[in-house]
């Protein structure tokens, strides 16, 4: 057997001093791109898919309608429900939602604002058809139906 | 500096690194990718009691009718439908791009559509029964669903309707239909591919209550 001596000086280590800078850099992508949400969705939101998609440019017009199936069925029972903010509302209380909604824009922006309707795919037309009609009375006829990107076989 | 100095003393940064690991992780997990995409839809002003009904004489031949019962069947021109999505984009393309019977405006329309789309119009369309041509009231597609129609198949169609009208202003500019959806309208050239996309060619979708 012949002998080999390793009196190699380098050290075997990965030198760690760095490693805080890189936890750093993706600690602060996260701290910046992440958006606290401020509403508990209570309702499924199981969000369905199309191609056809844009996108908002203006965020700050966004007043957002949940609309699906309960998740604490025992105590709303399974009938799909529509939430706004962090209460479920019946279809009467949506030309007064849609009508503060628009006292927090500019004047000259009230006309732009845009209802995002995140429904769940389980959810029937009639509550949608609904929830327009009264989008029509309350003159917020901006709507975008919230999609997912749904990727081409 | 004298020679036997002492060390200054130090704040040990050893576990610097597992400090910010538990942060990461925490905006990690607390973390939800805004998704702020969706289809866009106009709905129509509220109806008003004092102006009259207008009554607009449409010939057949000139809309293209989608209807979706509560069992989520199609039908298409009245024609049960049971393909896919993306053949239903087909239709309403060929549809909208029929020239049977163009108006002088339609025939405007015609001469500025790229060689590709002619060879497409002369291949698929020229259906005296179908579309005059794409100018405005001269093909509309109409959609109406019932009040028990599935959402999903709802998003769908109206999904696959907007696809056929990107489609054809897509390739009338030469682009493809992500591209033309990507088209930043604050930008002075896009904005003007944009409308050169659409000219005479309105997007007539009509969405019909459920009832």
């Amino acid at each position: 057997m012949p002998k080999f001596k390793k009196n190699s000086n380098t050290s075997q280590d990965i030198p760690t001093a760095a490693l805080p800078d890189i936890i750093f850099m993706l600690l602060f992508f996260f701290m910046v791109t992440t958006v606290m949400r401020e509403t508990d969705i209570m309702v499924k939101q199981q969000i369905p898919r199309a191609t056809q998609l844009t996108k908002i440019e203006r965020k700050s017009l966004v007043s957002y309608i949940y609309v699906g199936e309960p998740k604490n069925v025992v105590l709303y029972g399974s009938e799909p429900k529509i939430q706004i903010n962090d209460v479920f509302i019946t279809e009467d209380d949506i030309v007064g939602f849609v009508n503060t909604e628009k006292d927090k824009l500019d004047e000259v922006e009230r006309d732009q604002i845009t209802m995002s309707m995140k429904v769940d795919v389980d959810v029937k037309m009639g509550i949608i058809s609904d929830v327009q009609q009264e989008l029509r009375k309350a003159n917020a006829l901006k709507i975008l139906y919230s999609t997912i990107k749904r990727v081409a076989e | 500096m004298s020679r036997g100095k002492k060390k200054l003393p130090e704040v040990s940064s050893g576990s610097m690194a597992d400090i910010a690991f538990l942060l990461l992780i925490f905006f990690l997990v607390t973390t939800t990718i805004a998704n702020d995409k969706g289809i866009l839809l106009r709905l129509p002003p509220p109806p008003d009691p004092l102006q009259e009904q207008l009554d607009i004489k449409i010939p057949d031949r000139n809309i293209f009718t989608i209807l979706a019962n509560s069992k989520d069947k199609l039908l298409v021109e009245g024609e049960p439908f049971e393909g896919s999505m993306d053949e239903l984009k087909e239709d309403v393309k060929k549809f909208i791009l029929n020239f049977g019977k163009p108006t002088p405006e339609g025939i405007e329309v015609y001469n500025s559509l790229p060689p590709k789309m002619k060879a497409f119009v002369n291949a698929n369309g020229r259906d005296p029964e179908s579309s005059d041509d794409p100018t405005s009231l001269k093909s509309i597609v109409s959609f109406k669903s019932a009040r028990g129609t599935s959402y999903d198949l709802y998003v769908g169609i109206l999904d696959a309707m907007n696809a056929a009208y990107n489609e054809v202003y897509a390739s009338r500019v030469g682009i493809t239909t992500e591209e033309w959806l990507g088209l930043d309208r604050s930008n002075s050239l896009q904005k003007e591919m944009y409308n050169r996309g659409r000219s005479g060619i309105p997007r007539a979708i009509s969405i019909a209550e459920p009832d």
